[in-house]
């Protein structure tokens, strides 16, 4: 694999210098071989029509990355701030485009149209208050608008009310697994401190503190943690080693979870795990991906391995700060259902005081 | 003012009576254009093919996981890829090293440190940097600073490996990884060499332009390569102190105990004693550095770039003051916007609000830059040599790159892409293609002032077509896989299955990092060719306003035989009507009934 890899590469490499080579040494053909910087009437010429190439290779980047890869991004949100996380997400994508279609065909038409001649005099312009004025107040207007928009949501998104009935979920972070712990009957998580871990046996694996009477209902579930549709929740984020980053893409949620401090983020998810498998492009994403799996599953077989399993979607929580070794695989998984079946998971957990008897 | 005065009046043998032997010729020299050759050798040629190196070893990781490859066994050895496989702990050093040495040692030292040495003294009309001395020892120890990281790469335990910004716990604790052990002491020792010596440079950088320029030099006659480095120094002046003062407390709590940064921790079944520190302050304390830095780097790839650009385009650089003027709102701005990176660590939201509100107001600065830039090409006469491709190629990652910042610099936004390979794609572009753009530019411009010879121009083009198509091939795709989901400096993105579609972007891309990674050969081979067998250069080949033309070819000690010359003009009376030639040296006086140019 490598020697072939190695291979290709060196060759392609080879193939493109000697190309380009000879496409620079015909179009200097009959001019004085001179290959010293300076450029010639005729490199002005080359240079300057691949400038205009250029552009049209950027363009091309674009609308083939857009294309065939537009299908790889996240599926629309599942929460309900996420829609206008991506409302303002696309809005901030169209002016982008916009200035990045004509910023980038002005600079490389002109490489291309006042590609130098001999003899031709610049002109001499050295400045222009009233242009200089336009192309500075003109983003400042554009920007201020996103600035206002951007603050508005951001700040909807994180001064949320701590109400009453919104369910509080504590994730917790170690290198490299994370934990979910739910505040039980009370909907109050009880104290904790990582002072605690040692205590019964290691049983006590987030870290309560035994005295606490809030803590004894509360429960703690590992590889997967649930959570009730329409429902607001409010994380309360915690680390017990390293800094760690709770990320939840499909809810455009994130927040860091620091060593001595709890951070928080909230939302409220709106799809289920069931009505999201049906999303028809999380359908084709998961057949592709099954796809994919079912062709490397055969490699696999012929070399006599077991095959891999076949993939069904699942939202996720992963790990979106560098913690060590294992960073690339902290994950949990996340399951959004509706409030009669999150209660009938939630009560099949054990409690605290069950687990510490 | 007066040391300016008697810069001009001396002739120079009148007071330097010194024989040059090897030793203060080429190794302890005091003379900036020989520092200037040193600093470029030591951070280009040699940290930056490490730094390339290694990110051509974990892209390939990153295309083929959990796949064999010999070429992992040569350069990490039995331990870090035993049977050719990569271990996740080398994989994250591998990136840390890489970011730390792209960063600072090339294109911060690299670039600033080859440049400001080669062209303040030349282009302000000094005899050399205020202090020579000075100016040695910072070169000396940005060498010290490039061997310790280089043996950082051989300890034990492996070299530091989380990340280049270097966040305790992870740092701070050699039980959480390995690579936080010697391989993390070495790493902050090194840069605290590094740190001293940008330190030297940046107030020798400063000294120089305020006290040295030639009579007539006014700093509104300064070529705009000059104010770029100029405030590029004073921006390092603010902030690199900072990141030292992080470095000596990181030191601290690893070393002795205290808990500046740590709180409440547990590690390996051991509650371990330290309390009431918080690791976002360090993060406070590296930003504060970390984004300056990122101008640190820019700035002068960006002075280079209006320089050749208004050379070559035969025309005066459009909006001379407002060009004066973004670099300064930028220097100001850069050092209130860092808590950009910090939106999702817990930061009070307000917080948040303040610095979406000061990121996108740089915005305006940057946009105005470059909106001079593609001015000034209008109505030119461009020359189209390798100098002037590579600087286009610089407005149009610099664009490219610095228009995804209207995301990340929000917010709001932030929240689903931070930390995700949208912001390799955003950084890569407008930071290190731009800067790296702007180096090479800067080379194939003044290789003649280095050299006395001209670089090829055939394999100039040649690298700059190959470079431009790979770095588009390389990280605009980067955008989509970050866009999926995907966080940054993972090992594999196989432990995901949701993450198998993206396996085929991964290939292309590690595709194009091969082929650009190996045309880099080409400017290696025209670089080194050249310096032997390049055509003689001419005194001033580009036909350029700007002193250091003026200068004989031949390096002498002292930069001019003679009086150093008046200037009486700014740098770019490029194509001025009524006159004769399209370029008008800053040295050459106003002729009987010329206008002076406004600008
Ligand atoms: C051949 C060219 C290059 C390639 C293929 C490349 C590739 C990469 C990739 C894929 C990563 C992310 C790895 C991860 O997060 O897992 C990375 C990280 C990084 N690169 Fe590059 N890079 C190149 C050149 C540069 C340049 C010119 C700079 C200069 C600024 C640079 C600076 C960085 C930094 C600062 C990081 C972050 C390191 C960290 O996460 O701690 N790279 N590079
Ligand atoms: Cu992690
Ligand atoms: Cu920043």
């Amino acid at each position: 694999m490598t020697v072939l890899l190695s291979i290709i590469a060196v060759t392609l490499l080879a193939i493109s210098v000697w190309q380009i080579t000879k496409i620079f040494e015909i179009s200097n053909l009959g001019a004085k071989k001179d290959d010293s910087q300076v450029a010639s009437e005729k490199d002005n010429d080359l240079q300057g029509k691949l400038m205009f190439a250029f552009l049209v290779f950027i363009y091309l980047v674009t609308i083939y990355s857009f294309v065939s890869y537009t299908k790889v991004l996240l599926p629309e949100s599942a929460s309900e701030h996420g829609y206008t996380y991506d409302t303002l997400l696309i809005i901030s994508f169209i002016i982008i485009f916009i200035v990045q279609t004509v910023t980038q065909a002005l600079l490389h038409y002109f490489a291309y149209k006042y590609r130098g001649i001999n003899g031709r005099k610049a002109s001499f312009i050295t400045h222009n208050n009233k242009l200089e004025l336009v192309w500075t107040v003109i983003p400042a207007i554009v920007l201020f608008a996103l600035i206002l928009y951007g603050m508005t949501t951001w700040s909807d998104i994180m001064n949320f009310d701590e109400d009453e009935d919104a369910l509080v979920v504590e994730l917790y972070a170690q290198q490299w697994n994370w934990k979910a712990r739910y505040a039980g009957d009370d909907n109050v998580l009880g104290d904790a401190n990582v002072r605690f871990l040692n205590d019964f046996d290691g049983r006590n694996s987030v870290g309560i503190d035994s005295s606490d009477p809030n803590g004894l209902d509360d429960v703690v579930v590992t590889q997967e943690f649930h959570l009730p549709v329409d429902r607001k929740v409010i994380f309360k984020i915690r680390s017990q080693d390293v800094l760690h980053s709770a990320y939840m893409p499909h809810f455009r949620a994130q927040m860091n979870c620091v060593p001595g401090m709890i951070t928080e983020f909230s939302f409220t998810p709106t799809t289920t795990t069931a009505d999201m498998r049906l999303n028809p492009d999380v359908v084709a994403k998961v057949n592709r991906i099954n796809k994919i799996r079912y062709d490397n599953s055969q490699e696999l077989i012929a070399k006599g391995e077991e095959p891999l399993e076949p993939y069904q979607f699942d939202y996720l929580l992963l790990c979106a700060k560098i913690c060590g070794a294992s960073h690339y695989n902290m994950q949990m998984k996340i399951v959004v259902e509706s409030e009669k079946d999150f209660n009938k998971w939630l009560n099949e957990q054990k409690t605290f005081s069950e687990v510490i008897q | 003012m007066s040391a300016a005065v008697n810069n001009n009046v001396e002739n120079h043998d009148d007071h330097h009576h010194h024989k040059e032997t090897f030793i203060t010729k080429w190794v302890f020299s005091q003379d900036h254009k020989m520092i200037a050759k040193q600093y470029f050798v030591t951070g280009v040629l040699v940290m930056g093919v490490i730094g390339v190196l290694m990110s051509l070893l974990f892209r390939i990781q990153l295309a083929w996981p959990e796949e064999s490859f010999s070429v992992f066994e040569i350069f990490l050895g039995d331990r870090w890829a035993p049977d050719g496989v990569m271990d996740p702990n080398i994989y994250l050093a591998l990136v840390t090293i890489h970011g730390t040495i792209m960063v600072f040692f090339v294109l911060t030292a690299g670039l600033s440190g080859t440049f400001s040495n080669l062209l303040i003294p030349l282009q302000i009309g000094a005899r050399d940097m205020a202090s020579g001395f000075l100016n040695m020892i910072a070169y000396w120890l940005f060498f010290i600073s490039s061997v310790i990281m280089v043996a950082s790469l051989f300890v034990e335990a492996g070299p530091a490996a989380a990340g280049w910004t270097i966040y305790p716990p992870l740092s701070a604790l050699p039980q959480t990884q390995p690579g936080s052990g010697a391989g993390m002491t070495l790493w902050l020792v090194s840069m605290a060499f590094f740190i001293a010596s940008s330190l030297l440079g940046s107030l020798n950088y400063i000294v120089t332009v305020l006290n040295l320029r030639t009579k007539g030099m006014t700093m509104f006659r300064l070529p705009l390569t000059i104010w770029a480095f100029f405030v590029t120094a004073i921006i390092g002046v603010i902030s690199f102190p900072v990141l030292l003062s992080a470095a000596l407390l990181l030191i601290m709590d690893r070393s002795f105990g205290t808990s500046f940064f740590l709180s409440d921790i547990f590690v390996q079944g051991e509650v371990l004693h330290y309390q009431g520190g918080s690791p976002v302050l360090f993060e406070h304390l590296f930003w504060f550095l970390g984004h300056p830095e990122v101008y640190i780097v820019l700035l002068p790839a960006l002075g280079i770039t209006s320089e050749i650009i208004a050379t070559n385009s035969r025309k005066p650089i459009f909006g001379y003051r407002a060009m004066v003027a973004s670099i300064l709102a930028i220097a100001f701005l850069s050092t209130i916007v860092w808590g950009h990176h910090m939106f999702v660590t817990g930061m009070n939201p307000f917080l948040g609000s303040v610095f979406t509100f000061t990121t996108l107001l740089i915005a305006i600065p940057s946009a105005v830059k470059a909106f001079n830039y593609i001015a000034t090409l209008w109505k030119g006469n461009l020359q189209l040599n390798p100098a002037m491709l590579f600087s286009i190629g610089l407005v149009s990652t610099f664009i490219t790159g610095g228009l995804t910042g209207i995301i990340l610099g929000d917010s709001a936004l932030d929240i689903n892409v931070h930390d995700t390979y949208f912001v390799v794609a955003h950084f890569h572009l407008v930071m290190g293609i731009s800067a790296l753009y702007g180096l090479f530019a800067g080379v194939y411009h003044w290789f003649p002032k280095l050299y006395g010879r001209m670089m090829n121009k055939t394999l100039g083009y040649v690298h700059f077509w190959i470079t431009a198509i790979g770095a588009y091939g390389i990280f605009f795709p980067m955008h989509f896989i970050g866009m999926a989901g995907l966080p940054r400096r993972y090992y594999t993105n196989t432990a995901f299955p949701y993450f198998d579609d993206l396996a085929d972007i991964n290939v292309l891309i590690t595709v194009f990092a091969l082929i650009t990674g190996l045309a880099q050969l080409i400017f290696l081979y025209n670089f080194i060719h050249s310096m032997y067998f390049g055509k003689k250069a001419e005194k001033n080949p580009w036909k350029s306003n700007t002193m250091e033309w003026t200068a004989p070819v031949e390096h002498i000690h002292g930069n001019w035989p003679g009086k150093i010359p008046e200037v009486y003009r700014w740098a770019y009376d490029y194509s001025k009507p009524g006159k004769k030639e399209d370029f008008v040296p800053q040295t050459t006086p106003i002729a009987k009934g010329e206008k002076i140019t406004e600008h």
